[in-house]
């Protein structure tokens, strides 16, 4: 069971207040773009054993998207962050790196 | 004109806590930046109180302003005196940008209460009561559907959809059962 602090609202939300909307900072490929680009951009997820960067929903409090960083092995929760943001934030990155060195990075 | 009425003409349940559907009552879902700068002015004019901060419910008498997320506030005003204040609204938002919306109809309110009314809820909602704050407003699921709860005069105050009204009186009443308190 997953327990993720929603950025917007401050509050622990347990696993069954959200929704998971897969895997964050995607780089949208629309029209026109090549098609391995659009292809990649439609169907390719990383699905890590370890360290994924996560959208979630708030769906049951206030509504709003956010950002997670979680572990998929342990189900460990580096962080969350709100939805507005390009990549992970500094801190979070290094927070992740300080607890599992052999991290490749987001 | 014709009458409103609450949802479950307010039905009661008598447990080890009592659940009571209450109702008609008025509520304005007001949507705008927390930085508007008219909103303080608008929702005093509503509802009397000030700006509640981020998960808070400000509680002024019949009336009330809650938190509802970074951009939404929820006031609880008299049925009758909802036309009036949506003209203050108005009024006092002038051309910033907002929305404001009238959805008495669309929600249902309970209230519970009882020595043990927190009891009652916990069996329902993902929710940990033991650091739920006064005054403060959570917005969470009850079993299967959105909910909101706040605590008002030694009770909480359940507010769901209309649509679910029956659904979260079932709820409420199962899990008001004589003999099913927890220790
Ligand atoms: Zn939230």
């Amino acid at each position: 069971m997953l327990i993720l602090e929603c950025p917007y609202c401050g509050v622990k939300a347990e696993e069954t207040e959200l929704a998971n909307g897969g895997e964050a900072h995607l780089k949208r490929f629309g029209p026109g773009s090549a098609d391995n680009d659009f292809e990649s951009y439609m169907f390719a997820r990383k699905n890590p054993k370890g360290v994924h960067f996560e959208r979630w929903r708030h769906s049951y409090g206030c509504g709003k998207w956010f950002l997670a960083a979680r572990c998929t092995a342990t189900l460990e929760v580096f962080g969350t962050y709100p939805a507005q943001t390009a990549e992970p934030p500094a801190d979070l990155q290094a927070k992740i790196k300080a607890k599992r060195p052999d991290w490749k990075g987001y | 004109m014709s009458d409103p009425v609450s949802p479950l003409g307010n039905a009661r349940f008598d447990g080890f806590v009592s659940v009571r559907e209450v109702g008609p009552l008025g509520m304005i879902t007001l949507r705008a930046k927390a930085d508007v700068k008219e909103l303080a002015a608008a929702i005093k004019a509503a509802v009397g109180t000030t700006v509640p901060a981020q998960r808070r419910v400000v509680i002024n008498g019949d009336r009330a302003a809650g938190w509802m997320s970074p951009d939404e506030y929820l006031l609880v005003l008299p049925y009758d005196q909802v036309a009036a204040a949506m003209a203050a609204i108005a009024t006092a938002m002038g051309g910033a940008h907002h929305l404001a919306a009238d959805v008495s109809d669309a929600r249902a309110i309970f209230r519970v209460e009882g020595a043990k009314a927190t009891q009652a809820l916990q069996k329902l909602m993902p929710v940990d009561f033991a650091t739920l704050e006064p005054g403060e407003l959570r917005r969470s699921r009850a079993a299967q559907v959105a909910a909101a709860i706040w605590e008002q005069d030694g009770g909480f105050t359940v507010v769901c959809f209309r649509s679910v009204a029956a659904y979260v009186f079932g709820l409420l009443s199962h899990s008001a059962q004589p003999g099913s308190e927890l220790a």
